[in-house]
C-alpha cells in the first residue's frame, strides 16, 4: 500500500461534470463553464479520505486535467492531459485517474475511458449526470458496467455532492490494493503495428503496447522528449511505414465496436431518448435568424450598462476612501520624502489599482454565468460565420469578449481555439478591444472636450463618444484581423464542431469564487507592475540630475518673488518637474510626439503608461503639479482644461490633442502585462514584437492624422 | 446537368433539411471523421437537423439523440448518409 501523499488525476469529456466534481470534492472553488477552455489552466486541490479506526488519514492532491473527447488532443490545453499521463516521471503522474463520464452519453464517453485503460493506470469511472439520462428514459446499471469493464464505477451526481464518500472510498480501494490486476487492453494492436511496437518499448524501456503507440503518434507534443529521440521516433515510423492518420481512425472504431456491447447491456432505453425539452425550446430562440442576434445585443447592453453605470457607484466609493486615507496618511506621517514615497508614490498607486475592482469583478461575474448557463457556446454559433469573415472562429467572441475587461486574462482563453492560425490571430487582435484600463483614460479626456449635452433629448453625448470609441476598437480588431489573415500563411484546416451543452442554471457560489479569483488575481499581477512603475515615476519625477532641480527652483523664485505664494508654488513644482529625470526624458521624446500634438509633459504620462495604461491618469495628475488624490478626476480635468499651451497662450488640450489622445489610445498596445502574456502563450518574441510594432503604427498614425484634421 | 450531378454526389447532413433526419454511412475526410468519431458520430448514428444559425452556416444537429453537436457547413457535408 502507497503511504503519505495520494495523487490523483481527474479527466473526462468536456461538459461532463468534471470541474464540478473536482469542486464538489476539494472545496476549493474554481471556475467551472459548459463550452470546452474553461479548465485550460492547471487546477489542483487536496482533500482527504477518513481512514479505519487507528490509521491515518490519506491525503490526495487532486489535479484537474483539460477536458478533452479522446487522448488524441485537438488544441493546445489538450496536450497536457498526455504529456502527463505518458510520463511517469512528471510531478504530477497519478496514483489513480477518476474519470467521469456523462451517463446520458455513455458510449461517447467511454471513449475516453477505454483509452486511459489501455495506458495502464489504475482508475475509478465516475457516472454523472444520471438525473439527465433518466430523463432522457435511460436507465444505466452501474454494476453491470463495473464488471464488463473491469473497474470500480461509481454513481455521482457532482452538482448535489451525491456519492463523493463512495468515490473516494473506491480511490482508496485502488490505491490500497496489494495486486495489482492484469490489463485487459480495449485495444489489440494490429499484425503490422507489432514490430514498431516492440522496437519503441525496448528503447524507450517501456512495459505498455498502448503507451508504445502514444510515443508513436504524440511525440511532438510530450515536452518530456528530447528533439534527437523524437528523430529517432520519425525515422521508426518512416521504417515501418506507419500510416498514422489510419491507424487512429481505425483504433477509434475499433473502440467502439467494444463498447457499443458494453453499453447495449448495461444501459436500457424506455421510449425515445430526446434532449431536454427546455434546451430545445431555448435554442429555437437564441439561434434564431433575428432573436439570436436581438438576444445577444441585449445581453451585450447589459453587460455594458453594469460595467459602466453599476461599477460606478462602488468605484466612487473606493475613490473617496483612497483620497481620505491618503489625505490621513500625510497628516498622520512627519512630513519629508519617506511620506511622499507612501503617499504620492505608493498609496497614490495602490489607489489607482482598486478603482478597477468593481469593474473587473462584474465582468468576469457576468462572463462566468453567460459561460455556466450554457449560453456561451450559442454566442460561437450565431458569430462564427461572421468571425470567419475576418479570419477568425466562433471561438473567437470569448477572447473579445473579456478583452473588454482585460486582454491579458481574454489571450489566455484562446486556448481553446483549435486552429493554432486562427488562435494567432486572435491573440494579435484581442488587445484592440478597449479593456477596462482605457475607461479611465477615456472617461477624462471626453470630460475635457466632450460638451455634457443631450441629442434627441435622450442620448448623453459623452456617452454617445465613449460608445464610439469601443465600437471603434472592435472595428480595429476585426478590420486588423482580417488585414493580419492576408500576410500570415495559414497552414491547417479550420474547425468549429462544438458540442452544444443543454442549459443550466448558474450555481453561484462558483459565479462569486471566479469573481473573488479574478480579482484577486488582477490586484496581484497588475497591482505589482502598477506599484512599481508608480513608485518608479515618483523618483524619477522627484529627483534630477545633480542640481538641476534647485537651480530651476531658484530661478522661478527670483523671478516671481512679487506672485501670491500660491502660483509661487505650482511655479516652482512644474519647473522642478521639468528639470527632473522625467522631465529630461519628456524633453527627450518631445520631437517624435510633436506631429500628433502633444508637449514633453503628455510625453511622460505616455511612457509611464507603458506599463499599463491606468498609470496615465495618475500620471498627468502628477505631473500637473496637483496635491492629494491622483484619482480625483474632477480635479485633473480641471486642471487640464486650465493648462495653457505655452507657445500659442491658448489652451493646451485643444478637441485636436484630446482627440488625438484618444484615438491613440484605442489602438496603442500600452500594457507590458499584455506583452507578457503574448510572449508567454506564442513562446517567444516574434509576435509580440510585430504586435507592439503593429498597433503602435496603428496608433501613431491614426493620431496623426486626427490631429492633423482638427487643428 | 446539374440534376445529374445532384443525383450522383451522395446525400450529406448538410443537405439536410430543418427537423429532418438521416443515418451516418461514411465520412469523406480523413482528419475531419477522426475528430467526428471521437465526439460519437459513428456510421449507423441517426443524426436530425435541430437549428440553422443566422446567415445558414453552422448548423447544430442531435446526434443519436444524446446531444446536440454544432458544425459548419464544410464539416457537415464530411458526413455521407444512408
Amino acid at each position: 500500500m502507497k503511504q503519505g501523499n495520494i495523487k490523483v488525476a481527474l479527466v473526462g469529456n468536456p461538459n461532463a461534470g468534471k470541474s464540478t466534481l473536482f469542486n464538489a470534492l476539494t472545496g476549493m472553488r474554481q471556475k467551472t463553464g459548459n463550452f470546452p477552455g474553461v479548465t485550460v489552466e492547471k487546477k489542483s486541490g487536496t482533500f482527504r479520505i477518513a481512514a479505519a479506526n487507528g490509521h491515518d488519514d490519506a491525503h490526495v492532491t487532486l489535479v484537474d486535467l483539460p477536458g478533452t473527447y479522446s487522448i488524441y488532443p485537438k488544441s493546445k490545453d489538450e496536450t497536457v492531459v498526455m504529456d502527463i499521463l505518458a510520463n511517469p516521471q512528471h510531478p504530477d503522474f497519478p496514483d489513480v485517474v477518476v474519470i467521469v463520464a456523462d451517463a446520458s452519453n455513455l458510449q461517447r464517453n467511454l471513449l475516453l475511458f477505454t483509452e486511459i485503460n489501455d495506458l495502464g493506470i489504475p482508475s475509478v469511472l465516475a457516472l454523472n449526470m444520471l438525473d439527465v439520462a433518466e430523463s432522457m428514459n435511460l436507465t444505466v446499471n452501474a454494476v453491470q458496467l463495473a464488471m464488463q469493464l473491469n473497474v470500480p464505477v461509481v454513481r455521482i451526481n457532482a452538482r448535489t455532492g451525491e456519492g463523493m464518500k463512495g468515490l473516494k472510498e473506491a480511490v482508496k480501494q485502488v490505491v490500497e490494493r496489494t495486486e495489482k490486476p492484469a490489463l485487459q487492453y480495449f485495444y489489440q494492436p494490429k499484425d503490422n503495428e507489432i514490430g514498431l511496437i516492440n522496437e519503441v518499448k525496448e528503447i524507450h524501456h517501456l512495459d505498455n503496447d498502448y503507451v508504445a503507440l502514444q510515443y508513436v503518434c504524440q511525440h511532438d507534443n510530450f515536452s518530456f522528449l528530447e528533439q534527437p529521440v523524437r528523430a529517432r521516433l520519425d525515422a521508426l515510423i518512416e521504417k515501418y511505414g506507419f500510416d498514422e492518420n489510419n491507424f487512429l481512425a481505425n483504433e477509434t472504431i475499433a473502440r467502439y465496436e467494444k463498447i457499443k456491447p458494453i453499453v447495449s447491456k448495461a444501459v436500457k432505453s424506455e421510449g425515445a431518448t430526446e434532449q431536454p425539452y427546455w434546451t430545445r425550446k431555448l435554442d429555437s430562440i437564441l439561434l434564431h435568424r433575428v432573436w439570436g442576434y436581438v438576444t445577444f445585443a441585449l445581453v451585450l447592453l447589459v453587460v455594458f450598462q453594469a460595467i459602466f453605470a453599476w461599477a460606478s457607484y462602488p468605484m466612487d466609493m473606493i475613490d473617496a476612501g483612497t483620497a481620505a486615507a491618503i489625505e490621513w496618511v500625510k497628516g498622520a506621517l512627519p512630513a519629508g520624502v519617506l511620506n511622499d514615497l507612501i503617499t504620492d508614490g505608493i498609496m497614490a498607486g495602490i489607489g489607482g489599482i482598486i478603482i478597477f475592482i468593481p469593474q473587473i469583478a462584474i465582468l468576469f461575474a457576468l462572463v462566468a454565468i453567460l459561460e455556466e448557463s450554457g449560453y456561451m457556446a450559442r454566442v460561437m454559433v450565431i458569430m462564427d460565420k461572421l468571425m470567419r469573415r475576418f479570419g477568425l472562429n466562433g471561438r473567437s467572441v470569448v477572447p473579445l469578449i473579456s478583452g473588454v475587461a482585460c486582454a491579458v486574462p481574454a489571450i489566455m482563453t484562446t486556448r481553446s481555439i483549435s486552429s493554432r492560425y486562427e488562435r494567432l490571430l486572435t491573440i494579435l487582435v484581442t488587445p484592440l478591444m478597449s479593456c477596462s484600463a482605457r475607461l479611465p483614460i477615456y472617461a477624462i479626456l471626453i470630460a475635457v472636450v466632450v460638451p455634457e449635452s443631450k441629442v434627441l433629448g435622450i442620448f448623453n453625448v459623452q456617452g454617445l463618444v465613449l460608445f464610439g470609441l469601443y465600437l471603434l476598437g472592435l472595428l480595429g480588431a476585426l478590420g486588423s484581423a482580417w488585414l493580419l489573415s492576408l500576410f500570415i500563411p495559414r497552414k491547417e484546416p479550420s474547425y468549429f464542431m462544438l458540442e452544444m451543452p443543454s442549459y443550466k442554471l448558474p450555481r453561484w457560489g462558483h459565479v462569486g469564487f471566479t469573481m473573488y479569483e479574478s480579482v484577486k488575481s488582477f490586484v496581484l499581477e497588475a497591482g505589482k507592475v502598477i506599484m512599481a512603475i508608480s513608485i518608479i515615476l515618483w523618483v524619477l519625477a522627484s529627483y534630477g540630475p545633480g542640481d538641476s532641480m534647485n537651480v530651476a527652483e531658484q530661478q522661478v523664485v527670483t523671478s516671481m518673488h512679487t506672485a501670491p505664494q500660491e502660483e509661487i508654488d505650482a511655479a516652482v513644482a512644474s519647473a522642478r518637474l521639468e528639470s527632473s529625470y522625467a522631465g529630461q526624458f519628456g524633453r527627450f521624446i518631445e520631437p517624435v510626439i510633436r506631429p500628433i500634438g502633444y508637449d514633453w509633459k503628455i510625453g511622460i504620462a505616455l511612457l509611464a503608461s507603458f506599463a499599463a495604461r491606468e498609470v496615465f491618469v495618475g500620471t498627468m495628475a502628477t505631473i500637473y503639479s496637483i496635491s492629494g488624490d491622483s484619482e480625483d478626476v474632477l480635479t485633473v480635468k480641471q486642471r487640464l482644461i486650465q493648462e495653457k499651451n505655452p507657445e500659442t497662450g491658448g489652451l493646451m488640450f485643444t478637441p485636436a490633442v484630446c482627440y488625438s489622445l484618444l484615438i491613440f489610445y484605442v489602438f496603442a498596445m500600452m500594457c507590458m502585462s499584455t506583452i507578457a502574456v503574448v510572449y508567454r502563450e506564442t513562446h517567444g518574441w516574434k509576435w509580440p514584437l510585430i504586435q507592439l510594432a503593429y498597433l503602435s503604427t496603428l496608433a501613431y498614425v491614426s493620431a496623426f492624422v486626427v490631429y492633423q484634421v482638427l487643428s | 446537368m446539374n440534376l445529374n450531378k445532384e443525383r450522383m454526389s451522395a446525400r450529406t447532413v448538410s443537405h439536410l433539411k430543418k427537423g429532418e433526419k438521416g443515418i451516418i454511412k461514411s465520412f469523406t475526410d480523413r482528419a475531419m471523421s477522426l475528430k467526428l468519431l471521437e465526439m460519437g458520430c459513428l456510421p449507423g448514428c441517426e443524426v436530425r437537423l435541430d437549428a440553422i444559425a443566422p446567415f445558414g452556416d453552422p448548423i447544430c444537429i442531435n446526434v443519436g439523440g444524446h446531444y446536440s453537436l454544432s458544425l459548419r457547413l464544410n464539416e457537415a457535408a464530411v458526413i455521407e448518409l444512408e
